[in-house]
């Protein structure tokens, strides 16, 4: 094999007129952060949300919120990108959908619906993470809370869950972790996040090896610090006297 | 109003499971090697030589933290290359499926690998003392009684990580190559039905992956059952 090393590539003026291959590059980290973020916030309310109902008593309500978790974690993320991106537009009614494609440019478009189909996705899985961690809670504390005469929101709000949040931290961490590797699958659908920006980079350079070997090394670099500063958020909210506590 | 138009599924119907005969085939391949090969990581990882644990750690570590469209992207750029100058093939020989193979297999022997390790941590050190008692090597233990006692409660595990896998065989759309779901894609696409076929793939993931959680999960309760006696 004859391959040409070429590490100057990245300093060189982009094709596009301005900048060089690295700022593509940068380009590309940026939006893969700001997707993540943005759809990790949605995906933990929504899922904190979604974990409460399945603890509730009652049927319909827990059976929703089973039924929501089922479906998102059964059907493959490409698949649910494709629909948020190529279906729904199609078929949401009053005009919705008209509205989505004709008012917004297209890279928001792709922007929403990658930003939409990450949250959900995995706001299931907090779901299911937020619910253990409230049953992991002893019954007692629930009927405590209800004998000192607390309704049951106020039980939820006050009692279980800042005891539950500060339990499924160390879960939730790799969920977040997981969001940053799962948003390189929006790439499909043109998002130009960091993975197209490789495949792009690859296109116009002809230096594949070099393409691929800095964004790999950028996705570490997330996934570093990410858990450089998780690990510092497990450390304050870990509950002593449980396992893994001080 | 959109107006739904099924008409060109059942025409399609037997591309579609070719695609599907795709997937299962990268699926069934990348669990036996993910398996085979995560064990023999998580032993690495356990044993007491330092290079050994050293390496199986960065190993798993790295393939953890890539995403798997990135480690798609890289075996469909690199094992051609290699296995054209190696093998000496035919440059237009279609090695894609061969490509996503290998890169599935070594992708989620890292997630086997950790799952298997838990496992074979799980096995009380009680059992590797008696063994050893008994005149057994370290190889006859791992072999005779502490595999054979985590695979059991690992199984559950096992089966959740390969519906999880067969999910993200979609993921070789990147290449092209024609599973189920570029199969649903490329009708779609050639129809005009894509909100059709997106929607039919959908809905024929979900019954496969939910049919088979809920079998493991009736499994894993009868194996809870079983320990609890």
């Amino acid at each position: 094999m004859s391959y040409q090393w070429n590490w100057g590539i990245f300093t060189a003026p982009a094709a596009s007129g301005d900048g060089t291959y690295l700022g593509w590059m940068l380009d590309g980290l940026q939006v893969t952060i700001a997707l993540s973020l943005s759809a990790w916030v949605i995906a933990l309310a929504l899922g904190s949300l979604m974990g409460v109902l399945r603890t509730v008593p009652g049927k319909w309500l827990s059976g929703i919120a089973a039924t929501y978790v089922e479906v998102f974690r059964n059907i493959p993320l490409l698949v649910q990108l494709f629909i948020w991106y190529f279906v729904l537009p199609e078929v949401l009614p009053f005009g919705l959908g008209e509205r989505f494609k004709q008012d917004l440019d297209p890279l928001t478009q792709q922007f929403v619906s990658a930003m939409l189909c990450l949250a959900f996705f995995t706001s299931a899985r907090v779901c299911e993470q937020v619910r253990s961690g409230i049953n992991a809670l002893p019954r007692g504390q629930k009927n405590a809370g209800l004998a000192l005469g607390f309704t049951l929101p106020q039980t939820y709000r006050h009692v279980l869950l800042p005891m539950a949040f500060r339990l499924v931290v160390p879960p939730l961490t790799s969920e977040f972790l997981n969001i940053f590797k799962n948003s390189a699958v929006c790439s499909t659908i043109g998002l130009l996040e960091l993975a197209a920006q490789g495949r792009q980079l690859v296109d116009y350079t002809a230096q594949p090896y070099e393409s691929f070997i800095a964004v790999t090394v950028l996705y570490l670099l997330i996934n570093v610090v990410v858990m450089t500063l998780m690990r510092v958020v497990e450390n304050k909210t870990r509950v002593p006297g449980y396992l893994g506590g001080k | 109003m959109y107006e739904f138009d099924w008409s060109s599924i059942p025409g399609a119907l037997p591309f579609l499971w070719e695609g599907m005969k795709v997937s299962l085939e990268i699926t069934l391949t990348a669990v036996v090697f993910g398996i085979v090969w995560g064990t023999a990581l998580a032993m690495m990882r356990l044993s007491s030589v330092k290079p050994l644990a050293f390496f199986a750690a960065s190993y798993v570590n790295l393939f953890r933290a890539i995403p798997l469209v990135m480690v798609l992207l890289w075996f469909f750029l690199i094992v051609p290359q290699l296995l054209k100058s190696f093998l000496s093939l035919d440059p237009n020989t279609d090695v894609r499926l061969t490509s996503a193979m290998v890169g599935f297999a070594l992708f989620e022997s890292a997630y086997y690998s950790e799952i298997i390790r838990a496992g074979i941590q799980s096995v009380p050190k009680g059992q590797v003392a008696a063994a050893s008692a008994l005149g057994m090597s370290y190889a006859q233990a791992m072999r005779l009684v502490v595999l054979p006692q985590a695979f059991r409660n690992m199984v559950p595990l096992l089966l959740t990580q390969a519906i999880v896998l067969f999910q993200d065989t979609s993921l070789v759309y990147v290449s092209a190559l024609a599973d189920f779901f570029g199969a649903a894609y490329k009708v779609g696409d050639r129809d005009g039905r894509l909100v059709e076929l997106l929607l039919f793939a959908g809905a024929v993931y979900f019954a496969i992956c939910f049919a088979a959680s809920q079998l493991v999960r009736r499994y894993q309760k009868k194996l809870n059952a079983h320990v609890a006696h």
